[in-house]
């Protein structure tokens, strides 16, 4: 076993079996808290894979500030040691049915398909200058017009948000 | 294959979160807890679409790409979705989606 599958190996465990827990858990902090190890393992993926970039974005954003905005509004709207009532087995059978015979369909899918099997080189780190120019670039692979607009979407998002949560005045 | 490991285990991986994701989405009454499920669900769509990036076309950087504009989608959502989740507490008092049938008009 090579040190990558090892390491693989550990991430992956930590993903599935942690997010089996956070929606399987009763208590809605513990909840959380399952949440933000299975996005820090998702996080040491991209490491993995040597995406540095993007893996800083998801620690930064995702494990530190979604998941602190989630563990807020859950102190904001409910006590920490409340626990969930159990959900009634007309919802779970149906449910996990649904979502095993989906995973059983993908995953079968997926093995029948041969994917090249070429190694990919240990390749050298993604360039930040790359991403950056990539970014800004209006030419073939370039990403100025998604940028703009999802700067538009955070604006609206960010607005929106305000004027929901503000208080009325009556 | 990256390095020994191939790119069916990173797929799988990723199914197995997505899945995790939609029984969670149906079995959850709390509004909070669903938006957990959401996230994973876009999780694991992200480790999908990067997997593919590394493994299939090294010398690209789409599916990058793809990963931080969802990330960047995921957070806008979040936000907008605690806003209202916040807002129907006060009017409501509690999240249970079942016992939300009423709309402003």
């Amino acid at each position: 076993m090579t040190p990558n599958q090892l390491m693989f190996a550990i991430f992956s465990a930590v993903i599935i079996i942690f997010s089996i827990l956070t929606v399987t858990s009763r208590r809605i902090l513990r909840s959380a808290t399952f949440l933000l190890f299975v996005l820090v393992a998702t996080g040491g993926m991209y490491f993995l894979l040597r995406f540095n970039y993007l893996a800083a974005i998801q620690l930064t954003l995702y494990a530190g500030g979604i998941v602190v905005l989630i563990i807020f509004s859950i102190l904001l709207t409910s006590h920490i040691a409340e626990k969930l009532e159990k959900p009634e087995m007309k919802k779970v059978i149906p449910a996990f049915l649904a979502a095993a015979a989906g995973a059983v369909i993908t995953i079968a899918t997926i093995l029948q398909h041969t994917f090249p099997m070429e190694a990919v080189s240990m390749s050298e780190r993604t360039n930040i200058r790359a991403i950056a120019k990539s970014l800004i670039s209006t030419e073939k692979y370039g990403y100025a017009l998604p940028f703009e607009v999802i700067s538009i979407l955070l604006l609206a998002a960010m607005v929106g948000a305000i004027i929901l949560a503000k208080k009325r005045k009556d | 294959m990256f390095e020994g490991v191939p790119l069916t285990w990173f797929l799988i991986t990723g199914t197995i979160m997505f899945f995790v994701g939609i029984y969670g989405f149906l079995v959850r009454k709390n509004l909070i807890t669903i938006l957990m499920s959401t996230e994973l669900i876009l999780n694991s769509v992200n480790i999908n679409f990067v997997a593919f990036n590394k493994i299939l076309y090294p010398d690209h950087l789409e599916g990058m790409f793809f990963s931080l504009f969802i990330i960047a989608v995921a957070a806008a959502e979040a936000s907008v979705a605690i806003a209202i989740i916040i807002n129907i507490y006060r009017r409501l008092v509690n999240i249970d989606v079942e016992k939300m049938d009423e709309m402003k008009y």
